[in-house]
């Protein structure tokens, strides 16, 4: 019988790495060694503790990796405080990869690129980062604005300081919600921070965060300048199955978990608000 | 048209039973029809259609999909898969038998639900044409014509005897399996039999219920309008309707902890369910109002926008006598296709 995308395959969990007070990044093998899977930047895999529950998380290593993915999670339910709670070595189950991918070979590629993340938004877009980074003659200017609560809660920290800042051909900006000891940088919401950086109206916008954060960023851009076909999100629904049938990521005739996560906002807005 | 004298049923049955297994509708002890598997002396239902849909065939209620063993660290992925043995679902209706076309669209579409194969490829369905359609059918509406019914195998009762066609290849198979016992017969009295059913499908209350303003490309018309607060006022929320649709295949994945291993589960899920989309940071459909709407919406606009206009309904009226509050997808379409 042939293979079902229900049927998931083992991953060996071989480092974790402790981000911010609530994230995690988990690296996973399988158990043969390499990756369990190829995946594009912004696809998802379904990671499980059987028993536990099974969720979408967004990959948050580049493809250009080609030794292992990488997890950015948030602990925030059962199953994630359980996946927390491992330790190196443990197996868990992931299947996928799931869902469409930022266009980075096509939309994008040549384009001055402008991400924003709020939180653990950068997860998804940390993947389309470094696989810029790594392709980086087939990319115009890089700018990642990124802001999270405090300094504390930046995701990726270490990899943002060392190697993104550390790179003369990518502009990072980030900022944090409130004054905090140890911070010279800049406090704000990131929507301000964006308006003030004033980036130029040529870019390409990738944009991640809380709902709340891309309502009032996309609003920024606009006044901007920037237009809806300019602007990419990611999205995350609850799902079950990953491939459409389960019904549950269903948005008018659109299932997140197969014709997204990835939608540019002139998509979103031929579908119901309901996300 | 081949033939079996109606007296001889339980014969056909025994011959179709002697090489697979073969479920009928039947008489429960209540008094309502379901599919049962057959055994000598089991006689086919006279009610029109089963109580549940014909979809567990398919696509049952709970199937085990995969187990797990833990060991310390470690775990063991166990596919317990194998090749469905081989069944024929006779009589079933022409609506339940459409619908079997409309789950194929979700779950053979790539990537293809080899669980739903292996049994769509194991089973025969040899349906039934209705003579005597109810009040609540509606199978019209969708296109379906309920004397020329599909499925592998198509049969029509004049009466006295038992006319059999087959539609494919399987159904071929299936005639030809059953060969020794038909013979040629004269289809005068079905014909006639036939323009009566149609005469009675043309006069039935919602003969005339239409489709026209509703489809692929109609979602601005009807989602924000101001009807669905009405319709949804009462809905509990049980999701008897989803559960008795034949068409309904939302579905949810469990596990369950045998204390020596994991089993997990498939189920038929509903999305009138409040935890439907309910996630750890919150839910996109936080009332009734939303989530009624999505189980309509679906059916009448986001299924024929993703497979050519083909709706997600096929007319069964079990929605119509089974909702405890007389809810249903007859009253939703009439609501909005008042402007």
């Amino acid at each position: 019988m042939n293979n079902d995308t229900l049927i998931p395959h083992v991953g060996v969990v071989t480092d974790i790495r402790i981000d911010t007070p609530d994230v995690k990044t988990f690296r996973v093998v399988s158990p043969e060694g390499g990756k369990v899977f190829e995946h594009m930047p912004g696809q998802c895999a379904m990671l499980s503790t059987p028993g536990v529950g099974e969720a979408m998380f967004s990959i948050t290593s580049s493809p250009t990796n080609k030794e292992f993915m990488e997890f950015s999670i948030k602990k925030c339910g059962c199953l994630t405080e359980w996946l927390h709670a491992m330790e190196v070595g443990q197996q868990i189950t992931i299947r996928g990869p799931y869902g469409n991918a930022f266009p980075v070979d096509t939309e994008l590629k040549g384009k001055d690129l402008l991400f924003i993340a709020g939180g653990i938004g950068l997860a998804p877009l940390r993947s389309v980062i470094n696989y810029v980074r790594d392709k980086r003659s087939d990319y115009g200017q890089v700018q990642i604005v990124y802001g999270s609560r405090s300094k504390d809660d930046l995701v990726d920290y270490k990899e943002i300081i060392d190697e993104w800042m550390a790179d003369p051909g990518v502009e990072v900006d980030l900022t944090i919600d409130n004054p905090q000891e140890g911070w010279d940088g800049h406090v704000g919401f990131v929507p301000n921070y964006v308006k003030e950086l004033k980036p130029s109206t040529n870019k390409t916008v990738l944009v991640c965060g809380p709902p709340i954060m891309i309502k009032f960023t996309l609003a920024g851009l606009k006044e901007l300048g920037f237009t809806e076909t300019q602007v990419y999100t990611t999205m995350e629904l609850r799902m079950k199955c990953g491939v459409g049938k389960c019904g549950r990521c269903n948005i008018g005739n659109k299932y997140v978990c197969k014709d997204g996560p990835v939608f540019r906002f002139d998509q979103l807005d031929a579908l119901p608000d309901e996300y | 048209m081949l033939k079996i004298s109606l007296s001889r049923l339980e014969e056909l049955f025994a011959a179709i039973a002697e090489k697979q297994t073969l479920y009928i509708p039947s008489d429960r002890a209540d008094g309502a029809a379901e599919f049962t598997k057959w055994e000598p002396g089991k006689a086919l239902t006279q009610k029109l259609n089963t109580l549940r849909s014909a979809k567990d065939f398919f696509f049952p209620q709970t199937e085990n999909i995969v187990d797990f063993k833990m060991e310390g660290k470690n775990i063991q992925v166990i596919d317990q898969r194998s090749e469905h043995e081989d069944f024929v679902i006779f009589g079933v209706r022409p609506c339940d038998a459409r619908s079997f076309t409309i789950l194929d669209k979700v779950f053979l579409s790539e990537p293809v639900d080899s669980f739903y194969k292996n049994r769509r490829d194991h089973g025969t369905v040899v349906t039934m044409a209705c003579s005597r359609p109810a009040e609540t059918c509606f199978c019209g509406t969708f296109g379906i014509d309920a004397t020329e019914p599909e499925g592998d195998a198509a049969c029509w009762s004049d009466g006295e005897d038992l006319f059999i066609k087959a539609n494919n290849d399987k159904g071929q198979a299936f005639v030809d399996s059953i060969s020794s016992l038909l013979e040629e017969g004269d289809t005068a009295k079905l014909d006639q039999v036939k323009a009566k059913t149609k005469e009675i499908l043309s006069r039935l209350p919602l003969a005339n219920l239409s489709t026209a303003t509703f489809g692929g490309d109609t979602l601005n018309e009807h989602f924000n309008s101001e009807k669905w607060a009405e319709l949804s006022e009462s809905c509990l929320g049980c999701g008897t309707c989803t559960f008795v649709c034949p068409t309904c295949q939302c579905y949810d994945i469990k596990d369950f902890n045998t204390g020596n291993g994991i089993k997990r589960f498939r189920c038929w899920d509903s999305c009138m369910y409040s935890d439907f989309t309910k996630m750890a940071h919150g839910n996109p459909r936080t009332s009734q109002l939303e989530r009624f709407r999505q189980r309509f919406m679906h059916k009448l606009v986001y299924f024929p926008a993703n497979n050519n206009g083909e709706f997600g309904c096929v007319g069964c009226g079990r929605c119509l006598s089974k909702c405890p509050i007389s809810m249903n997808i007859v009253k939703v379409m009439k609501a909005l296709e008042v402007k």
